[in-house]
């Protein structure tokens, strides 16, 4: 768990991060969106104090993050970046045993660690491990980059604009990975952003800061149906309210009972992906089948269509 | 088929015409500083010796004229420099007088211009070929280890230079490791103290331009007049400091040509190693702070290795300049190849001059490839680091 209690950043006369107080449950993924300059990154960066705030506290787990020297406290948390921040001198392998080395693990316990962290984001370590990285497509650098941060196995997980440089198709697939990663491991994650699609996407929970201030800390939905200012509105962006909305949720808690002719759809898809589909092949309603094959029900463009409504 | 020009043959074909016809290949004196009288090749060389060194410098230059494949122009322009080498040196022999220890035969323009122009010829195919570092250190090797044969063999020795050298073999290496010591000594002491110099430029903004107008101020003094700045306080230093004197500080000499060389080195070190440290990518460093890096453990481990080829660059710059500057330092009394130039020029003997000259230029050229080829060895790896 994560307390921040009253942060405030400043720098001389300009106040960056507004007395800020928020609390992340452990095991979740909390999205901290905003626009440039408002404070995000900088409240991110005093979690592992690469910032230090000019008051308040953080605790982690109910200890003061200052109970620590800095690196030492920098060492048990995730650190991933826009722009991976691989070292293009170093390999690989090399790249991501950096924390592991600087905690003094034994070689073989490394290089096991390592091997694993490559294995669950595939890429070969045999090929890939002894590359530089130079020599990988952009997508495997953000991938080393976060296999990186994960590799002595932190609790928690500081991550700024980490998708920021993929192109769609590519960040689709990273933020995919993340997702997966964060249920094996249960690592609580703490991720920046500036775009809302993301947040809504990846996000258990989501802060919305402005101009130093946190204006809202909710669930997706409750900041879609309900926006606590004109900022986070457009934030949300009003022509695409229905659709994140329904992009939250899955096919198969949309199902309604009886058949429809075609192809079924997974009932893991989004609700978003399944109203596409249906206004795309100008279907009435499709079919819904489980992860197992077996057929679930239906989902119809009406039933969707309600459940992209504001929430009461 | 047509006949197709290379473009850096046609430079190099007109030279050579022009060398080997109206330029004169040898110069004869009488003695050492009587001016001199100008021969041929042909009348330079004995029998057939002339007629065929013309010949293998006009097809030479005739395959550098033509498009022609690498390793014929490569043949080609060793050939030619080998036949050069080897020639002159009978030249020297042909042209003294049989017990004459006073006439004096030197290369003329003539060869300097043809020497010139192979060189050239190789310099390009060896371009062309892009070689490793590894092997143009190989090529550097083969071509000391030749011009060392040729020295030892003895077949130069009727060339005026080398009757200089014979005359002053002790004083030339003694000169000379004088001049390599003030050179490589300076270096060491600028990076020694410009390394730290310039990371504390990196650190502390306020201090870098301050720092870096300083030391391009003392870039901008002339060595001699920096040598007549220093005599006075080291002079002081001498005569007040004990053990100052028998250090060897004093206000001529060693100490004041090593220090205006060390201070004419830093601003290289020190501006390369600002560069150097700017230039590591901002993630990287925000990386290794996140990732729990102490400030020294960022420095050694992510920093520095990372500005390591632009700061080998600066020294290479400090290395290249200071063998030839350090051939001022003999105008004080501080030895070095200066010395034989100095002597030379008092003497209105270019030999002696060259005697001094040829090895700087070489040092100072093996210096610069060795420290190039260093530099890309070390920067290979991370070449085109950082695309996002």
């Amino acid at each position: 768990m994560i307390e921040i209690e009253g942060i405030t950043k400043r720098y001389d006369a300009t106040t960056v991060v507004d007395d800020v107080s928020m609390v992340i449950e452990p095991r979740t993924i909390a999205v901290i969106v905003g626009t440039s300059g408002s404070g995000k990154t900088t409240l991110l960066r005093m979690i592992n104090r690469l910032v230090e705030p000019t008051a308040g506290v953080i605790k982690l787990d109910g200890a003061d993050n200052r109970s620590l020297p800095g690196y030492e406290l920098r060492r048990s948390i995730g650190y991933a970046i826009q722009g991976h921040g691989l070292f293009p001198h170093r390999t690989v392998a090399q790249n991501i045993a950096t924390v592991p080395v600087l905690l003094g693990w034994d070689k073989a316990r490394i290089k096991a660690r390592v091997d694993e962290l490559m294995t669950l984001y595939q890429l070969d370590p045999q090929a890939f491990g002894p590359r530089y990285p130079h020599e990988l497509s952009g997508g495997q650098q953000q991938r080393v980059g976060v296999a990186r941060a994960l590799a002595a196995e932190p609790n928690v997980l500081l991550m700024d604009e980490p998708f920021g440089a993929l192109d769609p198709i590519i960040r689709n697939k990273a933020q995919e990975d993340l997702l997966a990663i964060q249920k094996r491991f249960g690592t609580t994650i703490i991720l920046v952003t500036h775009d809302m699609e993301e947040a809504v996407h990846m996000g258990d929970k989501i802060a919305v800061m402005d101009a130093g201030k946190l204006v809202q800390y909710a669930k997706p939905a409750e900041i879609l149906a309900r926006p606590a200012s004109a900022f986070v509105e457009s934030l949300v962006g009003a022509s695409e309210k229905p659709f994140r909305l329904l992009s939250l949720g899955r096919v198969r808690d949309a199902v309604e009972k009886g058949g429809a002719e075609g192809e079924a759809i997974p009932g893991d898809a989004s609700q978003r992906d399944a109203l596409a589909e249906l206004l795309w092949s100008g279907r009435p309603a499709l079919p819904v089948k489980g992860a197992d094959g077996k057929p679930l029900g239906r989902v119809t463009v009406d039933g969707l269509v309600k459940r992209a409504a504001r929430p009461a | 088929m047509t006949i197709r020009f290379d473009k850096l043959g046609v430079v190099i074909a007109v030279i050579v015409a022009y060398a080997a016809f109206a330029a004169p290949f040898a110069t004869f004196r009488a003695n050492r500083i009587v001016p001199g009288e100008a021969r041929s090749i042909l009348d330079a060389l004995p029998a057939v010796t002339g007629p065929l060194l013309l010949a293998i410098v006009l097809i030479a230059a005739l395959i550098a004229l033509l498009k022609t494949p690498l390793i014929l122009r490569l043949a080609a322009s060793v050939a030619a420099l080998a036949a050069l080498a080897l020639l002159i040196g009978v030249a020297g022999s042909f042209l003294t007088p049989e017990g004459n220890t006073f006439a004096r035969i030197s290369p003329a323009s003539g060869f300097w211009l043809l020497i010139f122009a192979f060189t050239l010829l190789l310099a390009d195919v060896l371009t062309r070929l892009n070689l490793s570092p590894g092997a143009r250190i190989g090529v550097l090797v083969v071509a000391t280890a030749a011009i060392g044969l040729l020295l030892v063999s003895g077949s130069w020795n009727s060339l005026s230079i080398l009757k200089e050298y014979a005359n002053r073999a002790d004083s030339f290496w003694a000169e000379g490791s004088k001049h390599v010591t003030l050179a490589l000594g300076s270096l060491a002491a600028a990076v020694i103290a410009g390394l730290p110099l310039g990371i504390l430029c990196h650190r502390v903004e306020k201090l870098r331009a301050g720092v870096l107008n300083v030391l391009n101020i003392i870039q901008t003094i002339p060595s001699i007049a920096l040598f007549g700045l220093l005599i006075a306080p080291l002079g002081w230093v001498a005569t007040h400091v004990p053990g100052a004197a028998s250090l060897g500080i004093r206000g001529i000499g060693t100490a004041p040509a090593f220090v205006a060389l060390f201070l004419y080195s830093l601003l290289p070190v020190v501006a390369n190693t600002v560069v150097g440290l700017a230039g590591v990518p901002r993630a990287a460093n925000d990386a290794a702070r996140g990732m729990g890096m102490t400030e020294r453990q960022r420095l050694f481990g992510v920093e520095f290795p990372l500005a390591f080829p632009v700061i080998l660059t600066g020294i290479r710059i400090v290395l290249v300049q200071n063998i030839g500057l350090a051939t001022i330092a003999a105008l004080i009394g501080g030895g070095g190849f200066g010395v034989f130039v100095f002597q030379g020029v008092g003497q209105t003997a270019m030999d002696l001059v060259l005697l001094g000259a040829i090895p700087t230029v070489a040092l100072a050229f093996a210096a610069a490839i060795i420290l190039d080829a260093v530099i890309e060895m070390t920067s290979t790896k991370r070449r085109e680091a950082q695309p996002a």
